[in-house]
Parts: C-alpha cells; sequence; structure tokens
C-alpha cells in the first residue's frame, strides 16, 4: 500500500489511473499528481484513447473543457498538448498530454467533442501545432495576415512588427518593432532564501531544503 | 405600357410586374449573402466580428472572427512574477474581475502547498459572490437592451454601482480590484463594510422583484426569446458549456457544489436548473442564481470570524506597512517579495472556479523559478460563442442578437 500512495495509485483516481496505465493500448503511464489525474498517451493512439475516456462508463468523460500547447524548446518533441477531460456524472476530471513537434501533426479530436475545434485552432495559432483531419484550421487569436507563432519560447515578448495609424498616408501600416530602450528584463534572483548555493554556505543551504521552494542555482 | 424600359443588366427576378401578362405571382429568388455583424455593432457586446451568410432574413452560416482584443495575456503571464501576473485576471473578463482572481489565487496555492486563514475564504466567498450579482446584473439587462428594453439597463446599472462601491472599499479599485492574492486577500475589510453589505442584500430581492416584474411575463420579451437557441443537454455538453448556460439546459451542475473551494462546502445555496435550453431559460436561471448569491452573502456576514486575512509566512505575504517602519526583516522581505517574488516549487496544476459566466480555468505550469512557466487561461465565452453558430443556424437575423446577448459573452476572456 506504501507503494501505492508513493507513485499516487491510491483511492479511486488511482485505481482509475492504475486501470488505464495497465488495460488501455497507448497509454504511457497514468498517474495522480497533486490530486489529478494525469495520463500519458502516445500521439498516434490518442483518438482511440480519448473514444474510451469518452465512451466508457467508467470514465464517461463527455466534456473537453480546455485543449493548450506547452513549449519545450530543449526537447526533441518541444510540444505538449494538454487535453483537460471533465465528466460531469462520475464529477472527476482528467488531463491526457501527448508530445509533438512542429511537424508531426496530432490526431484531431473535434469529432468527439465539437468544442475541440476552436482550441485546437487557438494551438495551432499561438505554438504552431498542426492538427490532422482538422477541416478549419485557420488561425484564430492573433492578427490577419499575422507571421509566426507567438506562445512559443523563442518568440520575443515585444513581437516583430508594430501597427499604427499613418496619418499622412491614411492608412493602418505595419512596421518593425522599434524599442526606445531595451526590453527590461531584470535578473531579481539573488542570494536570497535558497535560491543559490554560496560558496562555503553549502551545509546551510542543504539544512533549508525542507523549507524552501525552488531547486538550487536553476538557470533562468 | 410600352414605354417602359426593361434594363438588361437588371436580373429577371429584379423586373417589376408586368400587368396584363398572366405573371401576377412571381416567384422571386434572392441569393445567399454574406453580411458583417460588427466589431462594431452595438449588440456584439465589444469586439465581435461576425460574418453572417444569410438566407433571406434567415442565417444560413454565422462565422465569428475573435481576437481583436487578444493582448497576449498567456505570453506577458510567463515573463511575471506570480504577484504581477494576478492583476491581468482583472482584465480578461473585466465584468468578473475578482472570480477570476480567485482562480489563479487557488491554483497557485495549490502548487505553493499552502492553505489560506478561515476569514480570508470568507470574504473570497463573499466576494466572489458579489461578483457573480455584478456579472448577472449587466449580463440580464444588457440582453434586455439587446432586446430593445432600455429601462433595465439602466437600473441595473445603479445597482452595479452600489456592487462596486463595496469593491471601491474593500481594495481601492472599482474593477481591477487586485484584491484576491495567492495566500489570502490583499487587506481586510474596512470597518462598517460588513453593515453596508449587509443592508444591500435585504434590499436587493426587491430589485430582482422589480427586473422580474418588467421581464419575466413580459409578453415581447418571451416572444424574444421562448424557443430561441435551443441547446439539448448533449448538445451543451459537447461544444463544452459550464456555468448558466450549462444549467439552462438542464445539467445539474455546478462547480461550487460539486467542486468545493474556499468556503462554498459551508454555505446553504441551491443550484437552479431549467429545462428547455433556450434563451428565456438562460435568463431565468441568472435570475435565479443572483438570489442564490444574496442567500450566500448573507450566510458569509453571518459566519466570518476576525482572525488574518493572509497567511502568515512571511516568505509569501508582504508584511504591513507598519511593520515595514520599524523592522529590518520587515523591510528585506517586502523589498524582496515585490522584485524578485516567490519561488513556486515545480509542478501543474488545472484549477478551476465557478465564475458568472461558467467553468474558469488555469492551467498553471510552475518550473519552480519565480515565473509561471506557462499559464494557460481556460475561458468560458470561448467554448460558448463556438457554439454560436450551431445555436443560431436557421434563425432569424434578430434572434441572433437575443442568442449572443443570452450566451454573456465577454471579449476580454475570449480574446485574452
Amino acid at each position: 500500500m506504501g507503494d501505492l500512495v508513493a507513485s499516487g495509485l491510491a483511492g479511486r483516481l488511482g485505481a482509475m489511473a492504475f486501470a488505464l496505465s495497465t488495460g488501455l493500448e497507448g497509454v504511457l503511464s497514468a498517474a495522480v499528481e497533486k490530486g489529478e489525474l494525469v495520463v500519458h498517451v502516445r500521439r498516434q493512439s490518442l483518438p482511440g484513447v480519448m473514444r474510451v475516456l469518452r465512451d466508457d462508463p467508467r470514465y464517461a468523460f463527455q466534456q473537453m473543457m480546455d485543449l493548450c500547447g506547452v513549449d519545450y524548446p530543449d526537447r526533441p518533441e518541444r510540444f505538449d498538448v494538454v487535453y483537460n477531460l471533465l465528466s460531469v456524472t462520475l464529477n472527476q476530471r482528467c488531463r491526457v498530454i501527448i508530445t509533438t513537434d512542429e511537424v508531426a501533426a496530432v490526431p484531431s479530436v473535434h469529432r468527439l467533442w465539437s468544442s475541440a475545434t476552436w482550441w485546437e485552432r487557438e494551438c495551432y495559432d499561438l505554438f504552431g501545432v498542426l492538427f490532422s483531419d482538422q477541416p478549419d484550421l485557420r488561425r484564430i487569436l492573433t492578427d490577419y495576415g499575422f507571421e509566426g507563432h507567438p506562445l512559443r519560447k523563442d518568440f520575443p515578448l515585444t513581437g516583430h512588427v508594430e501597427v499604427r495609424y499613418d496619418v499622412d498616408r491614411g492608412a493602418v501600416v505595419y512596421e518593425p518593432v522599434k524599442l526606445v530602450q531595451d526590453l527590461r528584463n531584470f535578473d531579481f534572483t539573488s542570494p536570497w532564501e535558497g535560491v543559490m548555493t554560496l560558496p562555503g554556505d553549502e551545509k546551510a543551504h542543504e539544512s533549508r531544503q525542507g523549507i524552501v521552494a525552488g531547486p538550487p542555482g536553476q538557470k533562468r | 405600357m410600352s414605354d417602359i424600359i426593361l434594363r438588361d443588366d437588371i436580373p429577371d427576378t429584379m423586373q417589376p410586374d408586368q400587368t396584363g401578362d398572366g405573371r401576377s405571382v412571381k416567384t422571386v429568388e434572392i441569393d445567399s449573402h454574406s453580411l458583417n455583424f460588427g466589431p462594431q455593432h452595438p449588440s456584439a457586446h465589444g469586439v465581435l466580428r461576425l460574418v453572417l451568410e444569410m438566407d433571406g432574413e434567415v442565417v444560413a452560416r454565422a462565422v465569428p472572427h475573435i481576437g481583436l482584443l487578444h493582448r497576449g495575456t498567456e505570453k506577458l503571464i510567463e515573463y511575471k512574477t506570480y504577484m504581477k501576473a494576478l492583476p491581468y485576471f482583472d482584465r480578461l473578463d473585466y465584468v468578473s474581475p475578482m472570480c477570476q482572481e480567485h482562480a489563479f489565487a487557488l491554483a497557485t496555492e495549490k502548487l505553493l502547498g499552502i492553505e489560506i486563514p478561515e476569514r480570508a475564504k470568507w470574504i473570497r466567498t463573499m466576494f466572489a459572490e458579489i461578483t457573480r450579482v455584478l456579472s448577472h446584473l449587466l449580463s440580464v439587462t444588457s440582453f434586455a437592451l439587446d432586446c430593445g428594453a432600455l429601462t433595465p439597463a439602466l437600473w441595473g446599472y445603479e445597482e452595479r454601482e452600489k456592487l462596486l462601491e463595496f469593491y471601491e472599499a474593500v481594495s481601492g479599485a472599482r474593477y481591477h480590484a487586485n484584491y484576491f492574492r495567492p495566500g489570502g486577500v490583499a487587506k481586510d475589510m474596512p470597518v462598517g463594510l460588513d453593515e453596508r453589505i449587509a443592508a444591500w442584500a435585504t434590499e436587493f430581492p426587491k430589485f430582482v422583484d422589480t427586473l422580474e416584474a418588467m421581464l419575466t411575463d413580459n409578453r415581447i420579451w418571451k416572444q424574444r426569446t421562448v424557443g430561441i437557441g435551443v441547446f439539448t443537454p448533449e448538445q451543451a455538453l459537447d461544444w463544452g458549456f459550464s456555468g448558466p448556460n450549462l444549467r439552462a439546459s438542464g445539467v445539474p451542475w455546478d462547480l461550487r457544489r460539486t467542486q468545493p473551494y474556499d468556503m462554498y462546502h459551508e454555505v446553504e445555496f441551491e443550484v437552479p436548473v431549467a429545462r428547455n435550453g433556450d434563451c428565456y431559460d438562460r435568463y431565468l436561471v441568472r435570475i435565479a442564481e443572483m438570489r442564490q448569491s444574496v442567500r450566500i452573502v448573507e450566510q458569509c456576514l453571518a459566519r466570518m470570524q476576525p482572525g488574518p486575512i493572509k497567511i502568515q509566512d512571511t516568505k509569501i505575504s508582504p508584511p504591513t506597512r507598519t511593520e515595514m517602519k520599524r523592522s529590518m526583516e520587515a523591510l528585506i522581505h517586502h523589498f524582496k517579495l515585490y522584485t524578485e517574488g516567490y519561488h513556486v516549487p515545480p509542478g501543474a496544476t488545472y484549477t478551476v472556479v465557478e465564475t458568472p459566466k461558467g467553468e474558469f480555468g488555469v492551467y498553471m505550469i510552475a518550473d519552480g523559478s519565480n515565473r509561471p512557466y506557462r499559464c494557460k487561461i481556460r475561458s468560458t465565452g470561448f467554448a460558448h460563442l463556438q457554439a454560436l453558430d450551431e445555436l443560431s443556424r436557421r434563425h432569424m437575423l434578430a434572434d441572433t442578437v437575443a442568442i449572443i446577448g443570452s450566451l454573456d459573452l465577454v471579449f476580454g476572456e475570449i480574446d485574452r
């Protein structure tokens, strides 16, 4: 039992995580993290797994509440696509995570949940994640004719173009961003509690590890 | 009759009927044409650009274009400390600011693994309900305004003003409150505010009665809303509906009841559920919810005890002003909290609250630094607006306006 608790497999959600990770083709791992059920799925198996999650009475996730991308530029498959599912009959939630990159298309789930279309459009718009079998993969939040995918970590906060109304030309014009001063991105990190280990202070730092938040010396 | 010149470039169907040729009745074909609705239309509730494909006066297809108010909130949050990210949530759905702060505060608290003091929970619960009334008042009355009733909007604004004064009393701001913080609330309520809120709570149900007297049995109002934009429970679930719009379709689902947060498990209230899923039911659910919110506010006032209003961990809550003047430690903490901010241990959470519009979620990933690695905002209106095409298909153009009004859309949160 102790092992089960440690691996987050105790309780009702834990039982479900166990059932998912052992009994379903394409599930890479399933665990309970911070009281939330997280399921990692192989990209190609996504439609099948999602169909089971929706239709199987044990899971009954009638609603797809949210879909979003996450960018980890250092990984070979840099994007996570995260689906947050909700069951209103069984009052439970589930998070399904798959990975992908700029070229590999993710199977669309808009045939399972109609609400997926706009979330997938948003994910494509902001991250450049492609969805196969999605007939309406247009940009949604950014400007008409926008270039780039703004929520990627390598996209600058200021963007590339700025828009203004030109009185002389009588039109709205797009110009490259000109910053009057550099973007102020201060590094506030300083030897405060547990942020980094000072030379000669290793012992005291280790004893503080129990209460501090961040891992030491993390690169920002 | 021979002197009538028939022009070649006018199509046959546009020609005036010729008398005496035996064709007194003529079938007129009108091509399907597209119509731009918004982004400046008063019934577009902000900046909705709707391209309508019309078949005569009937909507064949409605294609919403959104993003005209996109400000890149999620990107900006990735560059801010947790404390500085909070005010962005006021600016999403700008008619229910505190409820959205609530989602961010709860998500951050979950990742930090902290439990906030009881008084802070009561204050939050109460102000979340005040916010609900604030939002429903605007939603219902501007819905009526879209359908041609001007008086509710004017009267509703007067009531909203009273609530905004409570906002101002606790936070100093009428809209962008920045009041619910991770770890509690920013300040305690000023002396005497509880009595003012209690006085309001006794008076307000009368206003709801007046509002209902104007609308609920109003023949014109019912003609505009009953049977318009009907969604079955299955459709509502499929399209990711939540909140009053889902409950109007007959799904008894309220996060305050099913997945309670803060003090919602302690208070008694009813969850109004309607049956037909049309615009009229969405209105009725909101009216009933306002009455329930007043009940919750009264219970919060009755059960609130004096005590701390934020967590007593100096590494998370900034010190008070008076402390700062005397204590060096407090001064250092203040400086570090407002420059570097606190660090949140690595982890991810999808935390939801029941905002007036429905399920508002924050999917936050922390990487152990002082900034969120990713903060996805699950806006309620995004899903609701997506269903507009389905809801308004084969309805008249004027009904589309009623449907938009009944969905309670605010573009600050849809466009983020």
